[in-house]
C-alpha cells in the first residue's frame, strides 16, 4: 500500500521532480553565478507572480487553464499605451492605466465567459481560440484606430505614417518605479519590495475569496456543474465572474510584468504571456482542475530557473545562443501538452479502476 | 386527528404524447404517515413523484391534470426549487452530492450558514464568507435527526457508498420546512444493516411529524416500516390497503397481475429447446455500465431461439447486451459458435455477426440528420462491404445507390415505415418509425445473432405489435438467434421462448415464457 502511495505520489509531481532535475544540472554547466540566479529569480518573481495567481480562479470553478488571459493581457497595455500618451507618469501613471485596464478587462471577460458558457466541456481549446480573436480586434484598435478615432499626440508612441502605436513603447518613466518604491537589498540581491506586497495582498485576497459563499459556489460548480444546479446555484452567473476577475487580474498583473521590464512590444508582449505563466503553473505541479498558490511560486522559481540557466548551459555545450532560447519555447509547450495528457490519462484511469474493482468483487465472491 | 390531511392529490392524470402513463390517481397522506409506493418499472411511480416534486419534464411535456392539495391548498409548483420551499424534500435515485466536498458541505449545498463581511455589503450577499462552525453544528443536527452516525468531514468520493446515501437524506432532513419526504429507492445501494437502519430513521421521522413517501422493491420493508401499501400497474392505482393486513404475495400479485384479456396470446409454456445447440455462452461477465452494473453473469444463447432478459430497472438488465457488444467496459469470457469473442471491442462483434438494437435510439441508434437509405444501409456498408461497388480490384470503393434504394424500399414496405420517402432525415420521423429504421439497420447486417435492446421503449401500440412481429418473423425465417432485452415482462412473454430475469446484476433465474407471473415476480425482487 505504502509502495503504491510513492509512485502516486512520483506520478503526481513528475513534473516538477523533472524541472528540479533540469535545473540541478543545468545550473553548475551554465557558470552563473548564485548571486545572480537569486536576483534573477527574485526579479521574476516580482514580474510574473501576479499574472499567474490570475489562473487560479477559473481553474477553482471548472473552466480549466485560461489561455484567454490573454485579454487581460491586452487590456493592460492599451491602459500602458494611453497613460505614456498622456504623460503620467510614475505610480501615479501605473494606478491610472490600472484603471482604464479593468472596464476593458471586465467587459473582455464578460463575453469570454459567455462564449465559454455555450462551449461547456470544451473552455481550454475555446479560450484559446478566443485569444487569438481578440489578438485581431486588439491590432485593429491598436494599429488603425489609435490616431483618428482614440487621440495619441506624441510622436514617440506614434507610427511615422501618422496613425497606429509603433513597435515598441517606452515604459522609462515607470521602469522599475514600484518595485523600487521601497528600496531593499539583502546580500546583494535586490527585492522588489513594494511588488511583493501587492502580490502578498493578492494571495490574501485568494484565500480569503476561497472562504467566501462566491468561492464555495465556484468549487461547486466546478466539481459538478449539474448538481450545483439543482442545489439552486446559478452556474452560468458563476463561471462568468470567475472569468472576469481573472482578467481584471491578469490586466493588472500586465500593467506590474511591464513596469518591470520597462518597454512594451506592442503587438507581441501579450500573446506569449499566457503560454508561458500556464506552463509556469504546470511545472509547478498543479493540474488542470486543480492549483494551489504553492503551485504558484514553485512554478516560477523552477520555471524561470530553467529559463536562466537552460540559454546558457546549452551556448557553453554547444557554443550557439540559439539553443537555448529554442529550448525554453519547446520545453513550455511541452510542458502544457504533458499536463494535458496526464490529466486525460488520469481521467481515463479513475474510470477503469471501478471497473476493475468489480472484477475483484467478483473474483473474492467466486471463491 | 380529522383535520385536513398533508397531501392529498386528486384525479392525476398524465400522458406523454398522447400516451397516457398515469390515469386518476388519487392519493391521501397525513402528517407523519409512511406510505410505500410499489409497482413494476413504467407502472408510473417516478412520473406521479415528479409531478408531486415538480419536475420540468412534466412542465415540459403539456403538465398533467387533477389537482395536488398541501394542507388543503391547491398548489402547482413551477420548478423543483418551488416543491422545496413548500417543504417538499426529494431523495432521487442517483446520487446529486459534490464529489470533492464534504458531507457537511454537501448537506448544507448553497444554505450554508454565513457571515456578513464588509466587501457583501458593498458588492452582493455572495460575498459574505462561511461560518464554518455553525455549518458544522447545523449538519451535525440533521444528521442525529437522520439517527444514523456518518463522519460529516468525510469527502463524498471516499465515502462507502450508504454513506452517500445517507449524506442526501440528512440533506433532506436539515431543511427547516421538510414536510414531506420523497425516498425514491434508498435501500437499493444500502447493505442490509444499512438499510435497518434507514428503515429506523424513518421510523423516527414519522415520530417527528415528516410525512414519507417510500418507493422500493424490497417488499418486506414496506411491510416492516409503512401504515399504507399503494400498489400501482400501468398507471392506475390498483390496490391501497394498510401494512399491516397485507403480505408479500399477495402484492407482488398485485405489481405483475394484469388483467389477461384475449385468449389468443399463445405463450410458450414448456423448456422445448433443451435438445439445441448453445450457441453464444456468457461466462463471469462484468460490465461497468453506470446504473446499470452488471456482476458475474453465467448465460448461455442457444441456436436459433428468442431468449428475453427481463429484470426491473437498474439491476443490470441493459448492462449485458451493451457489455457483450463493447460499448461499456467488461471482463469476462464471451464464446459465440465455438470462438471465443474479445469484449471492448466493437468491431469484433459486428465482424462476429453480431448485430444490436440499442435501447438509446437517438444517441446510438440512428444518424439522425441523415436519411433513411443511409441509416439502413450504413452498417451493412462499414463492416460488410454490401452495397459497394469496386474498382480497381477493390482499391477504389463507391456507393452503390441503387442497391441501397432498394433495400430501404424493401425494408420501408416489409416493416411498414411511415415515411414521405426513402431519403427523409431519420430525425423527421415518429419513436416507433425511427425504431423500425432501427430493426432494418440491423436486419440488413443479416446477422446470426441479434441483440434488441428495449426496443418498445416509448411507442404506441400499434407500433409495438408491428416491432414484435417482425422480429418473431425474422427469427423464424431466417433462422437468427435474438436476445431481447425489455422491462415489459408481458412483452417478453408473448415474444420469447425462454426468460431469464436479471436481480442485482446477477441471472436470478431462467424460465420458459409461459411460466406463472407470480414465479417471475419472485425473481425479480431475489437479489435487490
Amino acid at each position: 500500500m505504502n509502495k503504491y502511495n510513492v509512485s502516486d505520489i512520483l506520478r503526481r509531481f513528475s513534473v516538477p521532480i523533472m524541472f528540479v532535475l533540469i535545473c540541478v544540472i543545468c545550473a553548475p554547466i551554465s557558470g552563473l553565478s548564485p548571486s545572480y540566479l537569486a536576483n534573477e529569480i527574485v526579479t521574476r518573481m516580482g514580474r510574473n507572480a501576479f499574472l499567474i495567481l490570475s489562473l487560479l480562479i477559473p481553474i477553482m470553478a471548472g473552466m480549466g487553464l485560461n489561455f484567454s488571459m490573454t485579454l487581460g493581457a491586452m487590456a493592460g497595455e492599451i491602459g500602458l499605451i494611453l497613460v505614456c500618451d498622456w504623460q503620467i507618469i510614475g505610480i501615479p501613471g501605473m494606478i491610472l492605466a490600472m484603471i482604464i485596464s479593468i472596464p476593458i478587462s471586465a467587459l473582455l471577460g464578460l463575453f469570454c465567459g459567455k462564449v465559454l458558457n455555450m462551449a461547456k466541456g470544451r473552455e481550454m481549446i475555446t479560450s484559446y481560440i478566443i485569444s487569438f480573436f481578440i489578438n485581431g480586434i486588439y491590432q485593429l484598435v491598436v494599429l488603425y484606430l489609435m490616431g483618428p478615432v482614440i487621440p495619441i499626440k506624441h510622436s514617440t508612441i506614434k507610427l511615422p505614417r501618422g496613425y497606429g502605436v509603433r513597435n515598441t513603447v517606452s515604459l522609462l518613466s515607470m521602469r522599475q518605479k514600484l518595485d523600487n518604491l521601497i528600496p531593499l537589498s539583502i546580500a546583494g540581491v535586490k527585492i522588489p519590495v513594494a511588488t511583493f506586497i501587492i502580490v502578498f495582498l493578492l494571495c490574501l485576497v485568494i484565500v480569503w475569496f476561497r472562504k467566501t459563499k462566491l468561492g464555495q459556489d465556484m468549487r461547486a460548480v466546478g466539481q459538478d456543474m449539474e448538481v450545483a444546479k439543482d442545489a439552486g446555484i446559478n452556474v452560468e452567473r458563476t463561471r462568468i465572474i470567475s472569468m472576469v476577475l481573472s482578467t481584471v487580474f491578469a490586466g493588472v498583473g500586465m500593467i506590474i510584468y511591464l513596469q518591470n521590464m520597462g518597454n512594451i512590444a506592442t503587438y507581441s508582449s501579450h500573446s506569449q504571456i499566457g503560454m508561458f505563466c500556464i506552463a509556469a503553473l504546470l511545472v509547478g505541479g498543479a493540474s488542470v482542475d486543480k492549483a494551489s498558490i504553492g503551485n504558484v511560486f514553485l512554478g516560477i522559481v523552477l520555471f524561470h530557473t530553467m529559463f536562466i540557466v537552460a540559454p546558457k548551459a546549452g551556448t557553453v555545450i554547444t557554443g550557439d545562443s540559439m539553443i537555448g532560447e529554442y529550448f525554453r519555447v519547446f520545453v513550455s509547450y511541452a510542458v502544457i501538452t504533458v499536463a494535458l495528457v496526464m490529466y486525460e490519462t488520469n481521467k481515463r484511469k479513475n474510470k477503469s479502476k471501478a471497473g476493475e474493482q468489480l472484477a475483484l468483487d467478483q473474483e473474492a465472491a467466486n471463491e | 386527528m380529522g383535520s385536513v390531511p398533508l397531501l392529498e392529490m386528486r384525479n392525476i392524470k398524465k400522458d406523454f404524447f398522447g400516451n397516457q402513463v398515469l390515469s386518476d390517481i388519487n392519493l391521501t397522506l397525513n402528517e407523519g404517515e409512511v406510505i410505500g409506493l410499489v409497482g413494476e418499472n413504467g407502472a408510473g411511480k417516478s412520473t406521479l413523484m415528479k409531478i408531486l416534486f415538480g419536475a420540468d419534464v412534466i412542465r415540459e411535456t403539456g403538465g398533467y391534470g387533477g389537482d395536488i392539495l398541501l394542507n388543503g391548498e391547491k398548489v402547482s409548483f413551477a420548478s423543483p426549487f418551488d416543491a422545496i420551499a413548500a417543504g417538499i424534500g426529494m431523495v432521487h435515485q442517483e446520487f446529486s452530492l459534490i464529489p470533492g466536498f464534504s458531507a457537511t458541505e454537501n448537506i448544507l449545498l448553497n444554505r450554508e450558514s454565513k457571515r456578513k463581511s464588509v466587501l457583501s455589503e458593498i458588492i452582493s450577499d455572495r460575498m459574505d464568507t462561511l461560518n464554518r462552525k455553525e455549518m458544522d453544528t447545523r449538519a451535525q443536527d440533521a444528521i442525529k435527526k437522520m439517527g444514523v452516525n456518518i463522519d460529516q468531514d468525510m469527502r463524498i468520493n471516499n465515502m462507502p457508498v450508504g454513506h452517500k446515501q445517507f449524506t442526501e437524506i440528512a440533506r433532506e432532513l436539515s431543511k427547516k420546512q421538510l414536510k414531506l419526504l420523497i425516498l425514491d429507492e434508498p435501500t437499493a445501494v444500502l447493505t442490509e444493516k444499512e438499510a435497518e437502519a434507514l428503515l429506523e430513521s424513518i421510523r423516527g421521522m414519522s415520530k417527528r411529524g415528516i410525512a414519507v413517501i417510500f418507493i422500493t422493491h424490497r417488499l418486506g420493508e414496506i411491510l416492516s416500516v409503512c401504515d399504507k401499501v399503494v400498489t400501482m400497474r400501468d398507471g392506475y392505482i390498483v390496490n391501497e390497503s394498510p401494512a399491516k393486513d397485507t403480505n408479500v404475495a399477495e402484492i407482488t400479485h398485485w405489481m405483475v397481475g394484469r388483467s389477461v384479456d384475449g385468449a389468443d396470446v399463445n405463450y410458450v409454456t414448456e423448456d422445448t429447446g433443451k435438445d439445441k445447440r448453445t450457441i453464444l455462452s456468457i461466462r463471469k461477465l462484468w460490465v461497468d455500465m453506470p446504473g446499470e452494473t452488471v456482476r458475474n453473469v453465467n448465460l448461455d444463447v442457444r441456436e436459433g431461439e428468442i431468449l428475453g432478459i427481463g429484470g426491473l430497472a437498474g439491476q443490470g438488465k441493459l448492462g449485458i447486451p451493451n457489455g457483450v457488444m463493447g460499448l461499456y467496459q467488461a471482463g469476462g469470457q464471451v464464446t459465440f459458435d465455438g470462438e471465443e469473442i474479445p469484449l471492448n471491442d466493437p468491431r469484433k462483434c459486428l465482424d462476429s455477426n453480431f448485430a444490436f438494437v440499442s435501447e438509446d435510439r437517438r444517441g446510438v441508434g440512428l444518424l439522425l440528420d441523415e436519411s433513411l437509405e443511409w441509416n439502413v444501409s450504413f452498417p451493412a456498408m462499414q463492416v460488410q462491404n454490401k452495397y459497394l461497388k469496386s474498382f480497381f480490384g477493390g482499391l477504389i470503393k463507391w456507393r452503390d445507390d441503387a442497391a441501397i434504394k432498394e433495400v430501404t424500399k424493401k425494408y420501408i414496405d416489409e416493416l411498414k415505415i411511415k415515411c414521405t420517402s426513402s431519403t427523409q432525415k431519420a430525425k423527421e420521423l415518429s419513436g416507433g418509425n425511427q425504431q423500425k429504421v432501427c430493426l432494418a439497420k440491423a436486419f440488413a447486417l443479416e446477422p446470426k445473432l441479434l441483440f434488441v435492446s428495449e426496443p418498445t421503449r416509448g411507442i404506441d401500440v400499434g407500433a409495438k405489435a408491428l416491432v414484435l412481429d417482425a422480429l418473431k418473423k425474422f427469427n423464424k425465417e431466417k433462422g437468427v438467434t435474438i436476445v431481447m432485452v425489455s422491462s415489459e415482462l408481458e412483452e417478453l412473454r408473448q415474444t420469447c421462448d425462454r426468460i431469464a430475469v436479471v436481480s442485482g446484476g446477477k441471472v436470478a433465474g431462467i424460465l420458459p415464457a409461459g411460466e406463472c407471473l407470480e414465479r417471475f415476480g419472485e425473481l425479480m425482487l431475489q437479489n435487490c
